[in-house]
């Protein structure tokens, strides 16, 4: 179909005369680490919080930790963003919010991107952990209240470190989407992977070996993430349960 | 030189040959036209007054209306009794690997003919030619490009502005944050609310930006010029007789004057969304083009 191919495209000087299009590309890649390392340290905290929450006996907790799972679970991730990013600032108090908007856009970008990836990550995380502690035979928990350990000490010592160690691998799936998910973040015009590959595609008319690169590189930090996730599995896996010996 | 004057001697004979009707289906395009009696046709869905969508969610626009030109030019050539057009909607991200992958066979928006796309596809006779200019808040003291030192700029993702405005930055060391919208609708809710103080874009789609605005009288297109650039339609590469026919069709629309009627509908009178006049007059380059039709890029 008459496509002209030339791999030399990465080392050429870009469009803005500082740089190759391989510099763009590893600036990319650096934006997409950072920013999904970033969403998914608040993504754990925030899920393990929640999945506990839903399983404890307090009614009113239960209930609110299950209407946030269900609240950033059902909406799709690009109209959270939107959310995030164009309309929060708006309802702020017009002061603050034009300040806010004045900002440095690519703090905003990030801070909306990882906040927005973080909450819809730790709602599926939530409902990882909670699986987790469903899945410990009940008499766990009757023992641990019945040797005089309080609620919170229970889970504490006894529940949740068997919690923690049985999802790790349904927890490595999220991982690996958080990554694949920060594509979506290129929408509100953050720099990242995907968004770099967009914009080597505009500015030298090579799409194939942009999209080519970009997937090569997602493959890579995926990868890279699996091999040290399974390593992980293996050192903390309960002996007699999925992933033990 | 044999190489050469063998290429002139078959370009003259397949040009020769091309008059003849009997051979006019040389070309993929033309023949997958024929064959299937129906064309894809790529449109955007925002470049105001180009080609964007009305109110009904029909794709109008001036653009569009000199491609439905085209396509007329294609259909009577073809001796086709009817011809079915499909409609696509495009992006600037998009719109090179659609037409090269063979979904879309002709392009009429607001895409600019340069010597870099020229490597990866082809372009029919200029249809527009703009300048790329500045849009700002009325009052906001934005006046021209020196104003924009260590603000927030706004421009669309994958455009030639966005290309000079990171090279500006980066020569004359200006410290603006250059924000790439998605596209021109999300650039234009960027500077409404104010997370840039000016969007820099083709001038005639600034226009068309402000007449989607709320409050049209609040923004004004400032600056000077830092660029022209010729828009033409998109065709696919090596398919020199598809290219000929477009060619020629938009020509014959330039020359009797029917270009210049489209272009009055569209740019000199009210136009929808909001039933807004950009009241751009014709300009002197544009004249030129309508009178001596050309594919030149000015890059």
């Amino acid at each position: 179909m008459g496509y002209q191919w030339n791999w030399g495209v990465f080392l050429s000087p870009s469009a803005s005369g500082d740089d190759t299009y391989l510099g763009w590309m590893f600036a990319g890649f650096k934006m997409t680490i950072a920013l999904s390392l970033t969403a998914w340290v608040l993504a754990l905290m925030l899920g393990a919080l929640v999945g506990v929450l839903r399983t404890v006996p307090n009614k009113t907790l239960a209930g609110l930790a299950t209407a946030y799972v269900e609240m950033f679970r059902n909406v799709p991730l690009l109209v959270q963003l939107f959310i995030w990013y164009f309309v929060l600032p708006e309802l702020l108090p017009t002061s603050i919010g034009d300040a806010y908007k004045q900002s440095h856009p690519v703090m905003q970008q990030f801070l909306a991107s990882m906040i927005c990836l973080g909450l819809f990550t730790s709602a599926r995380v939530a409902e990882q952990v909670r699986a987790g502690i469903n899945s410990l035979p009940k008499g766990q928990k009757n023992a641990g209240l019945a040797l005089g350990f309080t609620l919170p000490q229970t889970y504490r010592h006894v529940m949740l470190p068997m919690a923690f160690r049985l999802v790790v691998p349904p927890l490595t799936s999220e991982f690996l989407n958080i990554f694949k998910n920060s594509a979506v973040c290129s929408t509100i015009g953050l720099l990242e992977l995907a968004a770099q590959g967009r914009q080597l595609v505009d500015y030298t008319a090579q799409p194939y070996e942009s999209f080519i690169a970009v997937t090569l590189s997602y493959v890579l930090i995926n990868v890279t993430v699996m091999t040290l996730m399974h390593k992980f599995e293996r050192r903390i896996a309960v002996p007699g349960y999925i992933g033990g010996k | 030189m044999n190489r050469f004057a063998f290429a002139a001697a078959f370009a003259t004979a397949l040009s020769a040959v091309s008059t003849l009707p009997a051979h006019a289906q040389e070309s993929a395009t033309l023949k997958k036209i024929k064959d299937t009696a129906s064309i894809t046709l790529g449109h955007r869905e925002s470049s105001i007054p180009f080609s964007y969508y009305d109110d009904k969610q029909q794709v109008i626009g001036y653009s569009h209306e000199l491609m439905l030109k085209a396509v007329e030019g294609i259909k009577a050539e073809l001796k086709l009794a009817k011809i079915d057009t499909k409609l696509m909607p495009v992006t600037s991200a998009n719109r090179i690997t659609l037409i090269q992958n063979g979904t879309v066979d002709i392009e009429c928006g607001s895409t600019t003919n340069n010597t870099e796309r020229q490597k990866q596809v082809a372009f029919s006779n200029s249809i527009f030619i703009i300048g790329t200019k500045l849009m700002a808040k009325k009052g906001a003291g934005i006046n021209d490009f020196a104003d924009l030192a260590g603000k927030n700029v706004v421009t669309t993702a994958g455009t030639t502005s966005e290309r000079l405005i990171r090279k500006m930055n980066e020569d004359k060391q200006m410290k603006m944050n250059v924000i790439s919208a998605k596209d021109h609708g999300e650039a234009f809710l960027t500077l409404e609310t104010g997370r840039a103080i000016a969007f820099m874009m083709d001038d005639a789609l600034l226009y068309g930006e402000i007449a989607k605005a709320k409050k049209a009288s609040d923004w004004i297109v400032t600056g000077t010029a830092q660029s022209k650039e010729a828009y033409g339609c998109m065709l696919r590469k090596d398919d020199p007789e598809f290219k000929k026919l477009v060619d020629a069709s938009l020509a014959k629309a330039m020359t009797s004057g029917d270009a210049e009627k489209i272009y009055a509908k569209w740019f000199m009178n009210p136009i929808p969304p909001k039933g807004l006049n950009l009241n751009m007059a014709l300009s002197d380059e544009m004249k030129t083009a309508y009178k001596a039709p050309n594919d030149k890029a000015f890059e």
